[in-house]
């Protein structure tokens, strides 16, 4: 791989299944020591973009190169220059931590030099020293997890894909993943992470959001926040919220309303009604406002408001 | 803004469960008003379903109470499961019938009968979107659908106490979102919900949590007055180069936590006003110039964080 090529570069990226496109001309970019967060709906076809950046499904149309290698015709090296890891980290119960990253090292070929070092900096990054000869089953699910991601990179590859990572660990124990994570990216490391969790979005340093194939959005999480909701986002404080959301659900300039919490989230746009002028909207139609005011969208409105969008254009052409 | 005091939907005394030399579910109180939606929030092995299955009358306790609308679920589990309903993690979908036919045959387990069976299922396939895939097998149906085709079925004896184990583990935001409209909708209607998951971001949608840690309730509120109870405040700092940022504030007075984001650093103070110059004098030194710092709103996971910190490299 030259000094300046990208980690990842697909150009017009294509799966067609029989009549089904899972993945449809998709284009992607990641950098060296970029971590970069896949986002999507299940069926969305991240699986099948990353089976073919993995070198494992063969695209219809259109190419991929991973690490500078092609992974239609060089599969076999792109798989020696990639790391893996899911969220069922395929580590054995029954093996000791040891155990573990010796097997590891072993599938991955790592040169018997280096075997001592290379298990003693995934030891330590996990945080595992002096449990060298602890039963994996009986760690606790953030060490597991700090443990497959040292076994995932035994064979320092130069990218990591990792599918949806932390769902059901401490948030604490997610934090010290994430360190790590961007440690590896300070390193040169680029990283995919594949999700549909947007907790885990919010630690990549720009977003790929796909839908029915397609790329829909791209960017840092703060410009997917400003850019893509389509007006303000406040949070009103009000009783009934079902009536106020029947209410507020017709009427001029509002974008969006949905119930959150205890509260309703709406998104004002441009030439309707104001944030000013809800309260005296709301009282009109016999509902009790507490409160208005502005809030920071979340990765999930974003997302949601960004696939409904692309989905009824879609629909209309 | 809580709607007014209500009778008590679940309550729990003195609750305990331990599996062998595990103890699962430690000592504990709840109480649960008529029309809450209330999230059992904490990472997995912190005791969510096992709670959850005990208040279903599925899982003998060891010690404790439980009334759920009024019966008394250890007593009287047979009496108690007319009144509430549970929905586990994987819910029991025959994949070979259609949604339809599973819908019937909940009925039927239930004793719903027949006119009213018909009746309700089309009402709750409407609520839920799926009317139009009602002859569509159960077993070709993507997550999200699948989901809700599990909650009608749930439903349709019309429960007053629904109980949901991680109803939206693997469900795409779009769907979960579909998800928690029909649990609003049913709590306008009176039914209490308790649920359970291990996704911070959707504990904020729920009327009031209890964050579990190691089997015990460590603290319970509205998320609101959790968000309150943090110790300290929360600043965002947006740069375009945030590790470089979070080297120049750790450790620095007054930070108590660094946290790494895709493009900004989360920073954890004891006081904002007095740490923000100083902070941006730190961030100045190392040369960055590009820092924006603004207080930011803590999620419920910066809560768990502050207030839980961390869990031990062993299972207790």
């Amino acid at each position: 791989m030259s000094p300046d090529s990208p980690a990842v570069l697909a150009e017009g990226l294509t799966k067609r299944f029989a009549s089904f496109t899972a993945v449809d001309h998709l284009d992607l970019r990641i950098e060296k020591g970029e971590v970069v967060g896949f986002i999507g709906p299940n069926g969305a076809g991240k699986s099948t973009t990353i089976r073919m950046l993995c070198g494992l499904l063969r695209p219809s149309e259109g190419r991929a190169s991973v690490a500078g290698f092609d992974v239609g015709r060089q599969p076999e090296e792109v798989r020696e220059h990639i790391g893996y890891m899911s969220q069922k980290f395929s580590l054995y119960g029954d093996l000791t931590v040891r155990e573990n990253l010796r097997f590891f090292a072993g599938i991955y070929r790592v040169p018997h030099h280096d075997l001592g070092e290379r298990m003693r900096f995934a030891i330590s990054m996990a945080g595992l020293e002096g449990r060298e000869d602890v039963l994996v089953r009986t760690l606790a699910g953030g060490w597991k997890q700090r443990l497959a991601l040292g076994c995932a990179i035994l064979h320092r590859p130069p990218i990591l894909f990792l599918d949806e990572p932390t769902s059901g660990v401490e948030p604490e124990a997610r934090r010290r993943f994430w360190d790590l994570i961007h440690e590896l990216a300070a390193g040169g490391v680029a990283i995919l992470v594949s999700t549909h969790y947007m907790e885990e979005a919010e630690y990549c340093n720009r977003i790929a959001l796909i839908d029915g194939g397609r790329l829909v959005a791209m960017g840092t999480p703060s410009e997917l926040r400003q850019r893509s909701l389509g007006g303000d986002l406040f949070e009103v404080d009000c009783v009934p919220l079902g009536a106020a959301l029947k209410a507020l659900g017709s009427a001029q300039g509002v974008v969006e309303a949905a119930i959150f919490g205890d509260k309703l989230h709406i998104v004002l746009g441009q030439g309707g009604l104001s944030a000013e002028e809800l309260p005296r909207f709301l009282a009109e139609r016999e509902i009790r406002v507490g409160s208005v005011r502005p809030a920071t969208p979340s990765l999930e409105d974003v997302f949601v408001r960004l696939v409904s969008t692309t989905r009824e254009t879609r629909a209309a052409s | 803004m809580m709607a007014e005091v209500n009778e008590i939907a679940v309550r729990v005394h003195g609750l305990s469960k331990s599996f062998g030399s595990v103890r699962a579910v430690r000592d504990i109180d709840l109480a649960v008003a008529q029309g809450e939606i209330f999230g059992l929030v904490g990472p997995d092995g912190a005791g969510k379903t096992t709670i959850m299955r005990m208040l279903a009358a599925v899982l003998r306790p060891d010690a404790g109470e439980i009334l759920v609308d009024g019966v008394d679920v250890v007593a009287e589990a047979e009496r108690a499961k007319l009144h509430l309903s549970y929905m586990p993690q994987r819910f029991g979908l025959y994949e070979d019938l259609t949604i339809a036919e599973n819908i019937f045959f909940y009925g039927a387990l239930f004793g719903v009968p027949r006119g009213e069976r018909i009746a309700r299922s089309q009402e709750l396939l409407e609520a839920a979107g799926l009317l139009p895939f009602r002859r569509r097998l159960a077993g070709q149906l993507s997550g999200g659908m699948k989901q809700k085709l599990g909650l009608i079925c749930a439903l349709i004896h019309t429960p007053r106490v629904l109980l949901l184990d991680e109803p939206t583990t693997g469900v795409d935001p779009v769907s979960r979102r579909d998800f928690w409209a029909i649990l609003y909708n049913l709590r306008e209607g009176g039914v209490t919900i308790v649920l359970s998951t291990a996704y911070m971001d959707e504990a904020e949608r729920c009327s009031r949590l209890a964050l579990l840690h190691g089997g015990e309730i460590r603290h319970c509120d509205t998320p609101q007055h959790l968000k309150a109870a943090m110790p300290g405040a929360l600043l965002a700092i947006a740069s375009a180069h945030p590790r470089d940022v979070r080297e120049a504030v750790s450790g620095k007075p007054g930070v108590l936590g660094a946290l790494l984001m895709g493009d900004r650093v989360h920073v954890r103070v004891d006081d904002a006003e007095r740490r923000i110059p100083e902070l941006r004098a730190a961030i100045a030194d190392q040369g960055i110039a590009d820092a924006v710092i603004t207080p930011a709103e803590p999620g419920i996971e910066d809560v768990f964080v502050a207030l839980l910190g961390e869990e031990k490299p062993h299972e207790p």
